[in-house]
């Protein structure tokens, strides 16, 4: 596999939400790039547009204008998309809005069952994901029972059982421990996944990643 | 919050079969629902009762949960006896009390308590995630058991946000009293829970989108009859067939 093949490719795209016409844009005609392998941090203030980015490449929301190119196509239609969501993981913030079905298990198989995957391949593949992350013991735990920190491993868990490309993170840090933390940047590191982590964690970023970029008025620079 | 609050002893209710459970449960129900004969509802009374000390559930807490159902009795004891039309028995004022309509009350209240007894004896001791898998190996559209799922997953992230914004208020000295201000802060309250859940929703949609779904769910969980299962579906299923005989075929 070629390892400077460009994945990701945003062109020029911008992103205003609706009825604030006279605001300046969340996002005013990004670039950005992502080589596969790369790793790469995102920083940037509150409300600095980082979720919006992720949500824009996941098709989740559409841009205002620009190009939106994934594994070398351009993406448009909700159609085009499907494809990305099935390579592409993508960790919510909030891990209540991730996990929803009542047990880990169930909720881990979730994922891998939309692929299609058999009920028993599902089952093997949740198993195999648990037992990677060290999480064998959760497996018929009620997800709304579990600690947050708890919670955010599952969410991480069942993102990886879909087998991505590209893993992104949103704020994977946020209200957890610092052994939590620790055990997240020893899975990441450890994962040959390309993957793009937006945190304000610093010290977290540095420890995972190869490259920082700043997003910040719409833009995104090299951050120092 | 009281999901699964009994759903933790370990009973021979406990232990059966939730599919044989919902479907005696519907059955006793809706007999007893209709059942007018005295005979028969004497049998379901013990029926219940016998299924409440086989479950060995704490009696204080059943109790306190029929409290709350006989609230609502209570209202009708207020007035069903004064409007019922039949032999007059006593008068308060210008209302006069008939006795068909204190025995319809008495039978309305026997007839909850019973059903709510039963029910507690044979459902909550389930955990109610299995429950709702149960339903499904007995054929109820998977769209209501998944609502039925999302319900208990989100009643807690719910009841969370509820006690954060409650707290949020009485950390800056809000006291609630018969004032505008009062309503209108709970009208805010509600509002914004109303805002939330409406937020939340759209993101687990779209944390669902992330991970493939078009509309299909799958089931994870199975069962299997156990010896026992068997054994005790028989002999409820004879109870409640006797029931049912009592009521429409002997006391005809």
């Amino acid at each position: 596999m070629d390892n400077s093949e460009i994945i990701i490719n945003l062109k020029g795209v911008s992103f205003l939400y609706h009825g604030n016409q006279s605001q300046r844009p969340v996002l005013d005609e990004l670039n950005l790039q992502i080589s596969r392998g790369e790793r790469v941090g995102l920083i940037g203030p509150n409300g600095s547009g980082k979720t919006t980015l992720f949500h824009l490449l996941m098709g989740l929301l559409k841009p205002t204008q620009g190009d939106i190119e994934v594994f070398g196509k351009k993406r448009q239609q909700e159609k085009d998309f499907r494809e990305v969501r099935e390579k592409i993981g993508l960790l919510f913030q909030d891990s209540d809005d991730q996990l929803f079905c009542p047990t880990v298990a169930e909720d881990v198989a979730f994922g891998p069952l939309n692929l299609g995957k058999t009920q028993d391949e599902a089952l093997e593949i949740t198993r195999q994901v648990l037992k990677r992350l060290a999480l064998e013991e959760f497996e018929d735990r009620l997800t709304y029972k579990l600690s947050g920190g708890e919670k955010r491993l599952i969410s991480l868990a069942t993102v990886l059982a879909m087998q991505p490309e590209v893993l992104v993170l949103d704020e994977p840090t946020t209200g957890l421990d610092e052994d939590t933390v620790e055990r997240l940047i020893q899975i990441l590191k450890s994962s040959k996944l390309t993957y793009l982590i937006a945190s304000h964690n610093r010290d977290f970023l540095s420890k995972t990643t190869d490259i920082v970029y700043h997003l910040g008025r719409g833009k995104i620079t090299r951050a120092t | 919050m009281h999901i699964d609050n009994f759903a933790s002893g370990d009973s021979l209710l406990h232990r059966l079969d939730p599919r044989i459970k919902i479907v005696i449960a519907l059955l006793f129900s809706v007999i007893v629902a209709v059942a007018d004969k005295s005979l028969c509802l004497a049998t379901a009374v013990c029926f219940s009762l016998a299924l409440l000390f086989i479950a060995r559930l704490s009696l204080r807490e059943v109790f306190l949960r029929l409290l709350a159902v006989n609230a609502f009795i209570l209202f009708l004891w207020l007035f069903l006896p004064f409007t019922y039309g039949g032999e007059k028995l006593f008068s308060i004022g210008p209302l006069n009390a008939t006795r068909e309509g204190i025995i319809y009350a008495l039978l309305i209240t026997v007839k909850s308590n019973t059903i709510v007894v039963a029910l507690i004896a044979l459902l909550a001791t389930t955990p109610i995630i299995t429950l709702g898998h149960a339903l499904g190996h007995l054929y109820v559209p998977s769209k209501l058991i998944h609502l039925l799922f999302f319900t208990v997953r989100y009643l807690q992230v719910l009841h969370l946000e509820y006690d954060r914004l409650r707290a949020a208020m009485r950390i800056r000295a809000f006291k609630p009293g018969t004032n505008l201000h009062t309503y209108r802060s709970l009208a805010y309250l509600i509002g914004m829970l109303l805002i939330k859940s409406f937020d939340r929703a759209d993101r687990i949609r779209k944390a669902m989108l992330c991970r493939g779904f078009h509309g299909e769910f799958y089931l994870l969980s199975h069962f299997e009859l156990q010896k026992i299962d068997i054994v005790m579906l028989l002999i409820m299923m004879l109870v409640v067939g006797g029931m049912g005989s009592l009521q429409w075929i002997i006391l005809k």
